[in-house]
C-alpha cells in the first residue's frame, strides 16, 4: 500500500479535564492513485487525520507511512489544500503557485510551471493579479494551482470547497474530479458533504465522532463523470450511517451543556 | 457637500471669529495678535530664509532620529516576539518606558550630551523607538498560522519561513509602528528643541516666547500642526491604506 495509517491515535490535552481523544484506532491503507474521502460531522477528527498526513501534527501514538517511509514532518513528497485559500497577499497570483518551486527551479522553469498550473485551474490571464482582486473561489483556484506546482503524488485536501458558494463549488468539484484523472495522484480529501463525497471519491472513510474513528470504508463504484440520479440512493445510505452518529454528537453536547 | 468645502468653511469661520476676538480688544495684542499679523510673520520668516532653515534644521533632526529608532525598534520588536525569556523581562521594561512622556528625556539628554544636536537625536530616538518595538513585536506574534501552516507544507521553515512568509505578513503592523513612531518622534522633536540651543522650529518657538513675540509663537504652533498633518495625511495613511488593501485587512478606508 502506498499510505498507511497504522493505530493511529490522537489525544488533546486540556486544562483541568480529561483528555480529549480524538481520534482512536484509526487504521487506514490507500492506495497509489485513489480518492479517498474523510466524512463526518464536525468533531470526528477528520482534519486532525489530514494534518497527520501532512506531517504538520503528530499522532499520539501509532505512526502514518508513505512508501514505507514514516512521515514526520511536512515535505515536497505530498501537498496540502485548506479550507481559506491562504495564499501569501502580497505576492501575486504566480508569486504564489512559485513559491514551493524556489529552490529547485530557475526563474524560467518556474514560470513556465506556474503558467501551466495556472492554466489547468483556468486563470493563466490572472497571473499578474494580487489574490485580493480575485473571488473567494478563484482564490481556492489558485491554492489549488499552488499545490499542484509542488508536483507531489499525493495531494491532501481539508474541505477546500467549504467556504465557497455552491454554484462554484460544483464547478471547482468537476475541475478537481479532471485534474485527479488526467495526473494520477492520489488525494486524501476532507469534507462533511456527502453529496461531495460521493461525487468525487473512489472511498469513503465515514468517521464517528469523540473519539473519532473509522465506523465504515464505503466503496462508490459509480462511472464518472458521476450523475446525480446515480448518486441519490447512496446518499441515503451514507446518511442513515451517519445519522446515528449525528444523533450522538447532538445529545453529548446537550448533557455537557447540561452539566455545566 | 465635499468634505473640502466644509473644511474650508469650517477654517474661515475659525479666522473670522479670531479676528472679530482681535477687533474687540479685550487683551492687548501682545496676547492675542490679529490673524494678518501672524501670516505677515509667517511670510517674513518664509522670505527671509530663518523658518526655512528652522523647518530643514528640524527635519534633519527628525530623519535621523527617526531612523535610528526604527532600526532599534525593529530589532528590538523581533526579539520580544521571538525570545520568550526577553519579552517576559525587556519587554515589561519597554511597556512602561513607553508611557513615559518624551519631555521627561530631555533634561537628561542635557545632562549627557549638553545643549547639542546630539540631545535633540536622543530624545527623538527615545520617542520613536519603543511604540515601533511593541508594534513590530505584535505583528510577528500575530502572523496568521494559516499563513505559517501553508508555507511548512511548501518546504519553507526556519531563516527562509522567517525572511519570505513571517516578515512580510507582519508588514502592516510595522507600517503602523513607522506611523506611530514618526508621530511620538515629531513631538519628542519638539520638546526636545524648545530647549536647545538651536536651530529649529521648537528652538525658534521657545525664543519667540522669549522676546514676547506672540505671532511668531502662534505661527510656528500652526506650522508644527500643517506639517504633522501634511506627513501624516499625505505619506503615512496613503501607504497604510495601501498596504492594508493589499493585504486583505482594508476595512472600507
Amino acid at each position: 500500500m502506498y499510505l498507511n495509517i497504522n493505530n493511529v491515535s490522537k489525544s488533546f490535552q486540556r486544562r483541568g479535564e480529561q483528555p480529549l481523544r480524538a481520534l482512536e484506532n484509526i487504521n487506514l491503507s490507500i492506495k497509489e492513485g485513489e480518492f479517498v474521502s474523510l466524512l463526518g460531522p464536525s468533531g470526528c477528527g477528520k482534519s486532525t487525520l489530514l494534518s497527520m498526513i501532512a506531517g504538520l501534527a503528530k499522532p499520539s501514538s501509532g505512526n502514518v507511512k508513505l512508501a514505507s517511509q514514516e512521515i514526520t514532518e511536512p515535505g515536497p513528497d505530498k501537498s496540502m489544500v485548506f479550507q481559506e485559500p491562504a495564499l501569501f497577499p502580497w505576492m501575486s497570483v504566480k508569486e504564489n503557485v512559485t513559491f514551493p518551486l524556489r529552490k529547485n527551479m530557475n526563474k524560467r522553469d518556474r514560470e513556465g510551471a506556474a503558467w501551466e498550473y495556472l492554466k489547468m485551474v483556468h486563470l493563466s490571464q490572472f497571473a499578474d493579479n494580487y489574490p485580493h482582486e480575485l473571488s473567494g473561489g478563484m482564490q481556492q483556484r489558485v491554492a489549488i494551482a499552488r499545490a499542484l506546482a509542488m508536483n507531489s503524488k499525493l495531494l491532501l485536501m481539508d474541505e477546500p470547497f467549504g467556504a465557497l458558494d455552491e454554484q462554484t463549488r460544483l464547478v471547482l468539484q468537476e475541475e478537481v474530479e479532471k485534474i485527479w484523472l488526467n495526473t494520477e495522484k492520489t488525494i486524501v480529501f476532507v469534507t462533511h458533504s456527502i453529496r461531495e463525497a460521493i461525487k468525487l471519491s473512489d472511498r469513503i472513510m465515514i468517521m464517528s465522532a469523540r473519539p473519532g474513528a473509522i465506523i465504515s470504508d464505503f466503496k462508490v463504484n459509480l462511472s464518472r463523470p458521476r450523475q446525480q440520479k446515480d448518486m441519490a440512493l447512496l446518499e441515503e445510505e451514507v446518511m442513515a450511517m451517519l445519522k446515528t452518529e449525528i444523533d450522538n454528537v447532538m445529545k453529548e453536547e446537550l448533557q455537557y451543556a447540561g452539566n455545566h | 457637500m465635499p468634505v473640502i468645502i466644509k473644511r474650508i468653511l469650517f477654517f474661515v469661520t475659525l479666522i473670522l471669529i479670531w479676528e472679530a476676538v482681535f477687533l474687540l480688544d479685550f487683551w492687548p495684542d501682545s496676547m492675542i495678535p490679529s490673524p494678518l499679523s501672524v501670516a505677515n510673520t509667517i511670510y517674513a520668516g518664509f522670505a527671509d530664509m530663518t523658518l526655512v532653515y528652522d523647518i530643514l534644521a528640524s527635519f534633519r533632526h527628525l530623519l535621523v532620529g527617526l531612523t535610528i529608532s526604527l532600526v532599534i525598534g525593529t530589532l528590538l520588536g523581533v526579539l520580544l516576539a521571538k525570545v520568550k525569556t526577553a519579552d517576559e523581562t525587556l519587554g515589561t521594561m519597554i511597556l512602561a518606558l513607553q508611557s513615559v512622556p518624551s519631555i521627561v528625556w530631555v533634561p537628561l539628554a542635557i545632562i549627557w550630551f549638553g545643549f547639542s544636536e546630539a540631545s535633540i537625536i536622543f530624545v527623538v530616538i527615545i520617542g520613536g523607538t519603543f511604540v515601533m518595538t511593541m508594534n513590530m513585536r505584535i505583528g510577528i506574534k500575530n502572523v496568521a498560522p494559516i499563513y505559517l501552516k501553508a508555507a511548512r507544507t511548501m518546504g519553507s521553515t526556519g531563516m527562509d519561513l522567517f525572511m519570505k512568509v513571517i516578515v512580510p505578513a507582519s508588514i502592516p503592523h510595522a507600517v503602523t509602528g513607522v506611523r506611530l513612531a514618526w508621530a511620538f518622534s515629531w513631538r519628542a522633536l519638539m520638546a526636545g528643541e524648545m530647549l536647545s540651543t538651536g536651530p529649529g522650529l521648537g528652538y525658534t518657538l521657545s525664543y519667540a516666547s522669549d522676546f514676547n513675540n506672540m505671532s511668531l509663537v502662534i505661527g510656528i504652533i500652526i506650522i508644527i500642526g500643517v506639517i504633522g498633518s501634511i506627513v501624516d495625511q499625505l505619506i503615512f495613511q496613503r501607504v497604510e491604506n495601501k498596504i492594508l488593501k493589499r493585504w486583505g485587512m482594508e476595512e472600507a478606508a
